[in-house]
Formats: C-alpha cells, structure tokens, sequence
C-alpha cells in the first residue's frame, strides 16, 4: 500500500519472503549439485538443476504476463511468442557456435542450412556469433514487435477480448511461419545439439548451474524492476487506466503511450527469460510459440494470483511443478487438471493462491463489497466534522 | 390490486427510493407524481422487475413480484406503457399488437376488436411502420400493445410528454373509459397537474426518492403543490 | 456597463434528428458566481454543458470563456487545459486507488510515462492535496480505498479531483441524486465555499437543495431560458410553473 516515504522492499512481506526463497534457491541448488557427490540422496542432478532453472524461466514470463495483465488488465495471451523469440535469438547464437563441429562439418551454416543446400548464410543470421549481438537482438526483437503490434492495437482503441484474439492470432501466425523449413529458422526441427555457450559446454553441469544462478539474478531482477514501475505514479495510472480508462484519459493520461511503454517492457522481460531458458533445456522449435503455451501461462498466472507480481510467478512454478509431475505418473490426466485447474480458480480463488495469504485476506475483508460499510448514523456523524482515520 | 411496501433502491451507491409505500386499490386510477429525478420511473421499474430491489415487498394480488423474472408481470396480468413509448420500430402497427398475442390467458390468438374501438387510427394503420409513425400514434400503438394482454393493471409511465394536446385528450379519455367501463386499474405517472386532476381518481407524490404526499386526488390542493411539485 | 465576464453562451443551437436540444439560448456567467440550472427532462441541461465541454458542436451560436477563449474551435482536451472542469452525475473515482492517490492522479502535472516514473511527490504537491482534502473534508479518510467511501464521499473526492486542476469553472450535474440529507447539507456548504474562487454552474432537481445554494436560479425549456433570477422570483414566474406544471 503506498505510503509517501515508505522503502520498496518493505511494502509487501510476502514479496520479501519470495526473494529470500529464491536467493536460498539460487546458493542451495548448486551446493547439491556440486558439493555432494553423486551417490548422496540429497545430490541433485543436472536434470533437477536444469527443471529448476526452467521453471524459474517461466517465472519470469509469468512476471511479465502479470505487470500487464494483474496492474493494467491487458491480456495477451500471445506471450509466449515474445519468450519464444529470445529463445530464438539465443538459439541462433548457440547453433553459430557450433561452427564446424556440426553433423555436416560446415563452419558456418548450421546443419540444417547444409540439409536443404542453401550456399550462404541468410542476411539476418550475420552478427549472431557474436555473444553480445545475440544479446542485443535478445531484447530488440521483442521489443521492436511488442512496439508495432501494440502501436496499432493500442491506438486502434483494441481492448479487452479483441487484444487477446488478435494476440492469439500474432502467436499462431509466428508458429506457422518458423514451422515452414525455408524460412532459415530450422523448420520445424527448429534448433538442437548445441555445444557450448561463451565456450563452456553446455553439457557439464557447472554450466547449468551458472545458467541457474543468472535465472535466479534475472528473474530477481525482473521483479524489483516491475515493482518499481508498479509502485511509482505510473504504477497508480497504470492501475487508475486499468479501473477506469475513458476517466483517466479525461485527466489528460495518455492511456495509449503508457500502455505501449509497458507491453514493451514485458515483451522483453519475456525475451530475456526465453533466452537463458533454451541453453538450459537445449533445443528451441516452433512449437513453443503455439497458442497452447500462452494460454497455460496466463493459469499460470491465475492460479498464483495476478496483481501480485510474486504469484504469478509462484503460480508458475507450483503449475508447472504439477505438470511434470503429472505428466510422468498420469499423462493422460494432466490437460484434464489444467482444464479443472483454471475452472476452479475463476469461480473459486480470483485472487489465485496469493489470496489465500493471511495479509491479504485481511486487506480483501477491509476493502470489499460494493455496498458501503458505513451506515447513516456515522455518516451523519461525518457530516458534522468529525475526522476519525479508519482502523 | 398492487401494494409496494419499504421499498428501497439503489443505482451502486446512490439511494434513489427510500422505504417507498404505495398501495393501488382495484379499480383505481392511482397518479404518481413528482419532479424530475424523483424516483418515479425507477420505482415503476422496480414494480416491473426491470431494475432490483434492495429491500421491501411488491405485491400484486397476493403474489410477490420483487427478485422474480421481468417476463413474470406480464404473465400475471400487468400492461407496461414506458416512458418513450419503446414500440418496435421496424415491426409494423399489426405485428407490435400481435407481440403479446401468446400470453393471453387461454383466449384466442387474434388481436382483440376493442383495440381497434378504442383507437380507430390503428386499423388504418396495420402496414405501417412502427417507427414511422408520429409521437401521439406511437403513444396510441403502445397502450394497445399494452391492453393486447387483457391485462387487470395498465402501467403508464409519462404518457402525455410531448404528445400533441388533442391526442393528450384522447388518451385521457381512453384510460377513463377502460377504468369505468371495463375495471381496468391504473397507475400513471404524471407532472402535468390538469391531467392527473381531470384523470386520476387516486394520487402519491415522491419527493427525493421518499412518499411525501397521498391520497384521494381531490386533496391534492395548491398548497400541496406548491410544496412538492412546483420549483 | 461592460465587465468582463467568466461564460458567454449566445444564441447557441443545437438540433438532432430534426428535434432541436437547444434553441437560441443565451446565458452569461460572472467570475466567482454560483448559480443553478434547473428545467423539466429534455430541456436542454445536459446539451447546454456539451457545447461547453466541447462534446457538441453547436449548428449555430456562439461560446466564449472570459473575453478571448472561443470554446467552438478547441477540443475536449484544450478546454479542460483552459479550465473548464466538469463533473458527472455518477461518481467516477478511481476504487482500487486510495483518496490520496485519487487526488495525486488529478493533480496538475507531468502526464508522461517516463516523467511518472520517476516522479516524487514534491512538497507544493502535497501541500495542494492537503488543502484540497481539507476542501472537501476527507484528510481523515486519505488513506481509504475509492471503493469503501460512502456515496456522499465519493462525490466529494470526485469535486476535489477537479479542483486540483484549478479549474476557473466547474461544470456539476446533479450532484446531490441520491444522497443522505446529512450528505446534501454537507455538499451545499462545500460548493458554497467554492463561489468566489470559482464560478460554477450546478445542474439539480432537488429544490430545496437550490434553494439553499443559489443566489440565481436559471431555467431552462425546451431549449432556452425562459427564467432567470433568485429563487422566489423563479418560483413565481407563470412560464415556469407552466412548464413544471402544465397549468
């Protein structure tokens, strides 16, 4: 709750708890990969690292679905195209590093380029074997396409269910277009085998446990970022255009600018958690921009709570926990829970998990009802001057 | 006939009908009066289920009408004229009296001959248009839409605004004749004082949502007026 | 005598669909002046605070503020910038934000994104809710959410939101509907307060609300004035009980 003069970190106990979780998480993890050997039951394996490590990615694409969809009721359920395409970049990084170590031996087109017996490398693949263009292009790509999808959506007045079409639309166009083989992105082979990434092999496990650490900075990084933005004014006309937005235009917002500014910033916060997911999992193709995965990352949201930033990202993590899960002991029964799974949470739980926090309950009890709490003998109490602060 | 009781009211948080009474013997031509913004129409809606209540009762021959179904009034024999008139614009003058055909009670599907007695112009007039005809023919059209059910208690909300004067005398007469002849009741809402004088036999004036004034219309005097009615 | 006054609404015209909302009405106001406008439904009440706003263009008249602001050639946006405010029947405050945050949103100032970032409340700023809170009478309440005020309160946050852009004129419709009699008292001394500082035209049907505010009551019919005066002038005036009565 905004208080002038109040420290960040302090608003929320629960968003404080969640960094020191993830903290304990990112010094844990590789102590029990690293430290105990192998044959220790508590040793985790590169497997566990790598599934923590790609969890925690979707943690930061929930992130960025929350700070639009929880603070200014945007929902795009496109989201993960934008995740896609840092993955992408990454993975064009990846595949040029392989250099001649590649099935067909070609030191400069990856195999699959030999495959179809193209002679050069396409134009927009130059630079990528450049770790810092790569990275550039990481936080460009979806910036740029974030900016014209939603300059023109935005400013087309597009609200509510339309913008979530037309964002359904935008991930399945994206899906059919890397799917097709000559469009140099790897078809749908999409990209895999990759070796090492800034010459470490992607194969050790001191790798992924790096790889897991910077997921854990970014993703804690993400978050202070988003709560910084949704704690400042902006955060509040975020929030006034979210509840009211033909009244915050009267005030002279413009309501399309700030809503592009953060569409912007949650495309990249998706990129950048797309690009440290695929060296950890080791292969990216066009099925990760189908419309299935935005939408299970919007219950991802959901279930954790939106508006929260911290369940969101919670809710990531417990879904997809679930899901894997799931879908080793009882495959056919997982997209039946996610089914139940998102009905429930819409008629039972619209503040998701985050809800059922004691804080929170006590915060939804003082503000809730549409019918005021105050009856006529304290309004006439009011009226006559008396200035009584609520509990 | 129709007896409100307690009713309150509520558009989110703003309290538009306070603890209302209003009690419609049969037989009557009860005139709910007072200014803009008093409250009258929206407790007409409240009557016809088109807007919730917050708390009371209404009930109309014993059943009880508050939180059941809109459709519901007309089934048990209410007519609602609303203020507007809200004739179907692009059915025609026979279509718009036939919309009401299929809830008359066991009685044949054919539009009752009365109608056409009472406003001769709508026979003239079946082809025609609803949305082509003038305010006071629309006015006429709407009534019979409205007597179309055989209904016991004929709603009339406004129905002389901006109505041309002639037709303002036609329609005076049909609600007498209908309430003298046939025992239709009536509750209208009216600010024109020489119409609900010379029309109404009961009358109840809402002031700020609240009942201020009732009783048998020859008791609506000047000095009531001037309190209630007048700026 | 010429002096230089706040509104000038001449001859103003305004038709839809062959009816004419307004027709030829002419009303000025004085700087600081409170007065209300009252009139059966359809009168022209509403139409008349449209060509004001800018909603509505008018097909024929003339809208001046003060002496050199013509109101016909500026957008919505510009006449709120020129100091026109105003405030509908229905409360639209923000009911996830709190009073405070309420008031600080309408506060005049930066609207860019990147400003509002790094915005930090400045001292003038908060000295301004400050003062605007204790207007309207909510400094105990600043740091309720929109969503629990009480009806009356809601509508008073709402005129303090428009009074932290110093608006020269307020522009009230109907902002008693509804209220408690406790809350009517209380939102008639605070527009009386107001008068003076700001000129401000209220829209009303409660008449014992006008009564107690209005110095000059103004009605309108059909499109134009046909009264204009105090309360008991107005009161008598045969046209108006005419039009209110029928008789």
């Amino acid at each position: 709750m905004f208080r002038p003069g109040r420290p960040l970190l302090l608003h929320d106990r629960a968003g404080t708890w969640f960094l020191a979780v993830l903290a304990l998480v990112a010094l844990v993890v590789p102590l029990l990969n690293q430290v105990l050997s192998a044959s220790s039951p508590l040793h985790m394996s590169q497997y566990g690292v790598t599934l923590i490590g790609k969890y925690l990615c979707y943690g930061m694409l929930a992130l960025a679905i929350d700070l639009i969809w929880g603070y200014c009721g945007i929902l795009s359920l496109g989201h993960a195209a934008f995740f896609a395409i840092g993955g992408y970049a990454m993975g064009m990084y990846l595949m040029r590093e392989i250099g001649p170590r590649g099935v067909y031996g070609n030191p400069v087109l990856p195999d699959f380029m030999v495959f179809l017996n193209w002679k050069s490398l396409p134009w927009f693949w130059y630079g990528f074997n450049h770790f810092l263009f790569a990275m550039a292009m990481v936080v460009a790509v979806p910036a740029l396409l974030a900016w014209i999808f939603g300059w023109f959506a935005f400013r087309s007045r597009v609200t509510g269910v339309y913008f979530s079409i037309i964002t359904q639309a935008l991930t399945y166009a994206l899906m059919l277009a890397f799917f097709r083989n000559n469009m140099g992105f790897g078809g749908n082979n999409g990209f895999t085998d990759f070796k090492d990434i800034l010459g470490f092999d992607l194969h050790s496990d001191g790798t992924h446990v790096v790889l897991l650490v910077l997921t854990a900075i970014a993703l804690a990084g993400s978050y202070l970022a988003c709560l910084a933005i949704v704690e400042s004014r902006a955060g509040r006309v975020i929030r006034a255009i979210r509840d009211a937005e033909s009244r915050s235009r009267f005030l002279g917002y413009p309501v399309e600018s700030f809503k592009l500014w953060l569409f912007v910033f949650s495309a990249v916060i998706a990129g950048i958690a797309g690009a440290l997911y695929v060296p950890q999992i080791g292969i990216i193709n066009p099925s990760e921009f189908a419309p299935i995965n935005s939408i299970e990352a919007v219950i991802w949201v959901a279930v954790g709570g939106r508006g929260t930033l911290y369940g969101a990202t919670a809710g990531a993590v417990l879904v997809n926990y679930g899901k894997t899960y799931l879908t080793g002991a009882f495959p056919e029964v997982w997209l039946y829970v996610l089914g139940a799974l998102f009905v429930l949470v819409t008629l039972l739980l619209p503040r998701g998990i985050a809800g059922l926090i004691p804080a929170r309950i006590k915060e939804a009890k003082r503000t809730a009802g549409g019918t005021p709490k105050m009856d006529r003998a304290d309004i006439k109490a009011e009226a006559i001057g008396s200035n009584e602060s609520p509990s | 006939m129709l007896a409100v009781n307690a009713l309150n009211h509520f558009y989110g948080g703003s309290h538009t009908l306070w603890d209302v009474n209003l009690n419609v013997p049969p037989g009557s031509r009860m005139c709910l009066m007072g200014r803009n913004g008093m409250g009258k129409t929206t407790l007409l809606k409240c009557i016809m289920g088109l807007q919730p209540v917050r708390s009371g009762s209404i009930t109309f021959q014993g059943s009880e009408l508050a939180g059941s179904p809109a459709e519901r009034r007309a089934r048990l024999g209410i007519g609602y004229v609303p203020q507007g008139r809200e004739i179907f614009p692009h059915l025609t003058v026979a279509e718009n009296l036939r919309v009401g055909l299929g809830l008359r009670p066991g009685g044949p599907r054919k539009i009752p001959d009365r109608i056409f007695e009472l406003f001769p112009m709508l026979a003239r007039m079946l082809k025609r248009r609803g949305g082509d005809l003038s305010g006071g023919q629309q006015q006429q059209l709407a009534i019979g839409r409205a007597l179309v059910l055989e209904p016991s208690l004929l709603i009339l909300d406004e129905p002389t605004e901006g109505i041309q004067p002639n037709i303002v005398h036609e329609i005076g007469d049909v609600v007498l004749k209908l309430n003298q002849e046939e025992r239709l009741t009536v509750l209208l809402v009216e600010q024109k004082l020489p119409f609900a004088r010379r029309v109404a036999s009961e009358f109840c004036i809402l002031n700020k949502g609240r009942r201020v004034a009732a009783g048998p219309i020859g008791e609506l005097s000047d000095e009531v007026v001037n309190a209630h009615l007048s700026v | 005598m010429l002096r230089d006054k706040r509104l000038y609404l001449e001859d103003l015209t305004v038709s839809f669909d062959g009816s004419k909302a307004l027709n030829g009405l002419t009303l000025y106001v004085e700087p600081g002046e409170l007065l209300c406008v009252i009139g059966p439904n359809g009168a022209g009440k509403t139409t008349m605070m449209d060509v004001i706003t800018g909603k509505t263009r008018p097909d024929y008249g003339t809208a001046w503020f003060g002496s050199d602001i013509d109101l016909l050639k500026l957008s919505e946006a510009e006449i709120v910038a020129a100091g026109i405010a105003r405030k509908f029947q229905r409360p639209t405050v923000f009911e996830q934000l709190t009073v405070f945050e309420n008031l600080e949103m309408a506060s005049a100032g930066c609207r860019s994104f990147l400003k509002t970032l790094r915005a930090r409340l400045t001292a003038a700023e908060k000295e301004r809710i400050e003062e605007v809170l204790e207007i309207i009478g909510l400094s105990g309440h600043r740091w309720a959410l929109g969503r629990v005020l009480a009806h009356g309160q809601k509508q008073w946050l709402e005129i303090g939101m428009l009074l932290m852009q110093n608006p020269e004129l307020l522009l009230v419709d109907e902002p008693v509907a509804g209220m408690t009699p406790a809350e009517i008292e209380r939102t008639a001394e605070l527009l009386l307060s107001l008068e003076g500082e700001h000129s401000i035209v209220v829209v009303e049907h409660d008449m014992s609300f006008v009564r107690s505010i209005a110095r000059r009551v103004v009605v309108l019919h059909e499109g134009r004035v046909i009264a204009d005066g105090d309360m008991d002038k107005v009161q008598r005036d045969p046209r108006v009980i005419e039009v209110y009565l029928g008789v």
